[in-house]
C-alpha cells in the first residue's frame, strides 16, 4: 500500500534526476507534500503538547475533511469554494466533538487508557466511513466538477512544467501556517493554549476555562487537517475510508521528528519528511515500493539520536 | 478471612480441568461441524496472541503496537518451510524464490518452531533500539517497526511473493495443534509470571526507576519479556497461516494488532486468565455479530445486512469499555482455584444465611 497512485497533475520524471529542471520539479513537488504533512502534524503536536495524548484519530479526521468537501459538492451541490470552507468548519467541529465524547471523560485516567481509546476512535471513524460512505474509492477529480479544471493548467518555468495546483497548495499551506502562528502567539486564546500546555491546574487558577481552550485546540488542529486533506485529495485524486491512515501516521512521525509538542517542530518535521520521501524516490527509483518505510527509518534514527526530536525540549524524568 | 485450598488439591483440580477441556475438544473434533471446529481453532490461536501481548503490554508495561509484525514473520517463515517445492514454483511467478528456501520442505512441527524462533530473533533485534524509548515513543516506534515488516513483505518479491501473498498452504492446523500450542503458551508464560522473574517484570511495570533502584536489570528483563512474547506471536502466526491457508501482507496490517489489543483489554490488561477469557469472548462474539451483516427482521421492518457493521460495533465496544470499564473483566487479578473457592464459599454462606 503506497498511499495513492502518484498522478493528479504532477507529471512524473523518471530516473534522469540529476539535471536541474528535473530537480526543480521534484523540489516543488516535495515542498507541497511536506507542507501537507506539516498541516496534519500540527494537529498531532498541539494535542500532544496539551494532553500528552497521541490522537490516533487525527488521520481519520483528515479523511472526513475530504469526505465533507466531496459530498458538499456532489450531494449538496455547493460551489466548490463554499463546500471547501464548509468542510473545514465541519471537520473542526468533528474534532471538538470527538474530544468531548471520548477524551474528556478520560482526562484523569492513566495515559494508556486514553491511548487505547484514541485507537478505538480511529477504528470507529474508519469503519463508520465504510458503512456510511461505502468502501469503494470516490474520485476527487476536477473532471467530475469537484474543483475547476484550470487548477491543472501548466506553468512553464524555463523547460520545467509545473501545474498551478502545486503553487496553490504551497501558497495555502504558508497562509495557513502564518495564520496559525498568529493565533497561537498573538491572540488571547493562543496565550491560553500555550499556558495550558505548560500547566493545566495553574492556568485554571488564572481564570481560564481549560475545557474550552482544549476544545478550541482540537478545532484548530482538525480544521488544519481538513485543509491538508482537501489539498491531499487534489494531489492524489481519490478518497476512501482508509485514506488518512498513511498520511496520518507519517504526519505523526513528522511531529515526533520535529519534537512533539512544538509547533515549529511539526513544520520542520513535515517538510523534512515530505522532501526526503520525494527526493529518495526521485534519486533511487528502485526504492519506490519502500517509500512508506522511509518515514519509519527517519523516525527510528531521530528517536535514537535525539529522543525528544529536533526542536523538542529535554524533560528530565521525575521520580 | 481468606481461605485457601491445599496445594496438591489445586494441582489435582487443574489436571482435572485440563483433562475435561481435552475431552470436550476431542468430542468437538469428532462430532462438531467444520464451522465450529474452525471457531475453536481461531479461539486457541487468539488465546496465544492475546496471552503473548499481555506478557509484553500488561505484565511488563511495554506498550508495544508491533504484534502484527511478529505474527507476519511467523506466518511467512512457517509457510515458506511447509509449502511443497512444486507449489513454490507455481506460486512465485514474478520472481523465483531465493535459493535455500526453494529446495526444502519441512513437517509442520519444526516449521512452527523455526517460525517462532525467527520471530523471537526479530524481537531481539527490534527490542534493543526501541526499548531505549519510553511510553508513547515506544508505542509509535513499535507500530512503525510492525508496519515496516509489512511493507518489506509487500516488496520483497523473491521471499514473500509480494502483494500477491502465498496461497494453497497445507491446512495442517487442527484442534490438537492449536490447543496444544495454546496450552504451552499459557503454561510457559504463567510460570514465568509466577517466578521471581515475573515479579521483577511487574515491578518494572509499576515503576521502572524504583525497580532499578531495587537492583533489577530493567533492560534485560524487558528484552526477555519482549522476545518471549514475539516467539509465541510467531508460533501463533504459523498456526494461523496453516488454518486460513492463504496469507498476504494486508492480513498483517495494524488492524490485526488492534484486534489483539481489544481481546487483552477486554479481559483486563495485566491478567493472563483475563487474556484467555477476553480472546474466547472476542472470537465467539465476533461470530455472533455476523447477524448484523446479514439481513434480519424486527417485527414488520426488515433490515438489509450492512457490510462492515461488525467492525463499527467492535470499535464502539472498545471505546465504551475504555470509558466505563477500564479494568476489563479480570483487571490485574488472576483467576485461581482460591478465588473460585472464595466465590463459591461466599455464595453458600449467603444461602445458608437465608435459610436460617
Amino acid at each position: 500500500m503506497t498511499g495513492a497512485p502518484a498522478k493528479g497533475g504532477f507529471s512524473k520524471i523518471g530516473g534522469d534526476s540529476l539535471n536541474l529542471s528535473g530537480f526543480l520539479q521534484h523540489l516543488v513537488n516535495a515542498v507541497s507534500l511536506g507542507g501537507i504533512y506539516a498541516l496534519i502534524a500540527i494537529g498531532y503536536t498541539m494535542v500532544y503538547g496539551i494532553l500528552r495524548l497521541i490522537n490516533f484519530a487525527h488521520g481519520d479526521v483528515f479523511t472526513y475533511g475530504i469526505y465533507f468537501a466531496f459530498y458538499g459538492v456532489v450531494l449538496f451541490l455547493m460551489p466548490w469554494w463554499i463546500a471547501f470552507v464548509f468542510s473545514i468548519f465541519l471537520t473542526a467541529f468533528l474534532g471538538a466533538f470527538i474530544e468531548r465524547i471520548a477524551y474528556r471523560p478520560l482526562r484523569n485516567a492513566p495515559r494508556i487508557s486514553a491511548l487505547i481509546t484514541a485507537i478505538g476512535v480511529s477504528f470507529f471513524l474508519q469503519n463508520f466511513a465504510v458503512v456510511v460512505f461505502g468502501g469503494r474509492a470516490k474520485s476527487f477529480n476536477p473532471q467530475t466538477g469537484i474543483y475547476p479544471t484550470s487548477f491543472l493548467n501548466m506553468i512553464n518555468i524555463g523547460n520545467v512544467r509545473i501545474p498551478i495546483l502545486t503553487f496553490i497548495t504551497i501558497g495555502i499551506v504558508f497562509v495557513a501556517l502564518i495564520l496559525l502562528m498568529w493565533i497561537v502567539y498573538r491572540t488571547k486564546i493562543g496565550m491560553a493554549m500555550r499556558a495550558i500546555s505548560k500547566d493545566i491546574p495553574t492556568t485554571r487558577l488564572m481564570g481560564v476555562n481549560a475545557d474550552r481552550v482544549i476544545s478550541f485546540t482540537f478545532m484548530l488542529g482538525s480544521g488544519l487537517a481538513a485543509i491538508g486533506g482537501i489539498l491531499w485529495a487534489m494531489k492524489y485524486p481519490q478518497v476512501y475510508p482508509y485514506t488518512g491512515m498513511i498520511p496520518g501516521l507519517k504526519a505523526f512521525i513528522a511531529a515526533v521528528v520535529g519534537g512533539i509538542g512544538s509547533i515549529q517542530g511539526a513544520m520542520v518535521g513535515g517538510f523534512i519528511l515530505g522532501i526526503s520521501e520525494i527526493m529518495i524516490v526521485a534519486f533511487v527509483p528502485s526504492l519506490a515500493g519502500y517509500r512508506d518505510a522511509f518515514a519509519y527509518a527517519i523516525l527510528l534514527f531521530v528517536l535514537l539520536v535525539k529522543p525528544t526530536g529536533i526542536l523538542g525540549v529535554e524533560v528530565s524524568e521525575k521520580v | 478471612m481468606e481461605k485457601t485450598l491445599p496445594n496438591n488439591l489445586k494441582f489435582f483440580l487443574t489436571i482435572v480441568l485440563i483433562f475435561l477441556i481435552g475431552i470436550l475438544l476431542f468430542l468437538a473434533n469428532n462430532k462438531a461441524s467444520e464451522y465450529v471446529i474452525l471457531i475453536l481453532n481461531l479461539m486457541a490461536i487468539n488465546i496465544i496472541f492475546s496471552v503473548s501481548l499481555t506478557l509484553i503490554n500488561g505484565i511488563t508495561g511495554i506498550f508495544s503496537l508491533g504484534h502484527a509484525g511478529f505474527i507476519a514473520i511467523g506466518a511467512y517463515v512457517s509457510t515458506l518451510l511447509t509449502l511443497s517445492v512444486s507449489q513454490k514454483e507455481m506460486t512465485f511467478l514474478i520472481k523465483p524464490l531465493i535459493y535455500p528456501l526453494n529446495q526444502i520442505q519441512l513437517p509442520f512441527l519444526p516449521a512452527t518452531l523455526i517460525a517462532g524462533l525467527v520471530a523471537a530473533g526479530f524481537g531481539y533485534i527490534v527490542a534493543a533500539p526501541s526499548l531505549r524509548l519510553i511510553g508513547d515513543y515506544l508505542a509509535i516506534a513499535t507500530l512503525g517497526l510492525g508496519e515496516t515488516i509489512r511493507i518489506i513483505a509487500n516488496n520483497a518479491w523473491s521471499i514473500t511473493n509480494g502483494a500477491l501473498g502465498l496461497k494453497a498452504i497445507p491446512p495442517y492446523t487442527n484442534i490438537y495443534w492449536s490447543w496444544g500450542w495454546a496450552f504451552v503458551t499459557v503454561l510457559v508464560i504463567s510460570s514465568l509470571v509466577k517466578s521471581s522473574y515475573g515479579r521483577a517484570l511487574k515491578a518494572i511495570r509499576e515503576d521502572p526507576i524504583a525497580a532499578k533502584a531495587m537492583g533489577i536489570n530493567v533492560f534485560s528483563h524487558q528484552v526477555v519479556s519482549f522476545v518471549l512474547g514475539s516467539l509465541f506471536a510467531g508460533v501463533g502466526g504459523a498456526l494461523w497461516a496453516h488454518l486460513i491457508t492463504t496469507i498476504d501482507p494486508k492480513s498483517f496490517a495494524f488492524s490485526k494488532t488492534f484486534e489483539i489489543l481489544i481481546m487483552a483489554v477486554l479481559g483486563g490488561l495485566g491478567s493472563i486468565s483475563g487474556a484467555i477469557i477476553g480472546a474466547s469472548i472476542y472470537t465467539v462474539g465476533l461470530e455472533f455479530l455476523r447477524v448484523l451483516e446479514s439481513p434480519f427482521k424486527i417485527g414488520f421492518i426488515s433490515f438489509p445486512g450492512i457490510p462492515g457493521m461488525r467492525m463499527v460495533v467492535l470499535s464502539v465496544l472498545l471505546i465504551v469499555l475504555m470509558l466505563f470499564w477500564q479494568r476489563g473483566i479480570m483487571g490485574r487479578k488472576e483467576l485461581s482455584w482460591d478465588s473460585v473457592y472464595a466465590l463459591v464459599a461466599k455464595r453458600l454462606k449467603k444461602r445458608g444465611g437465608n435459610d436460617e
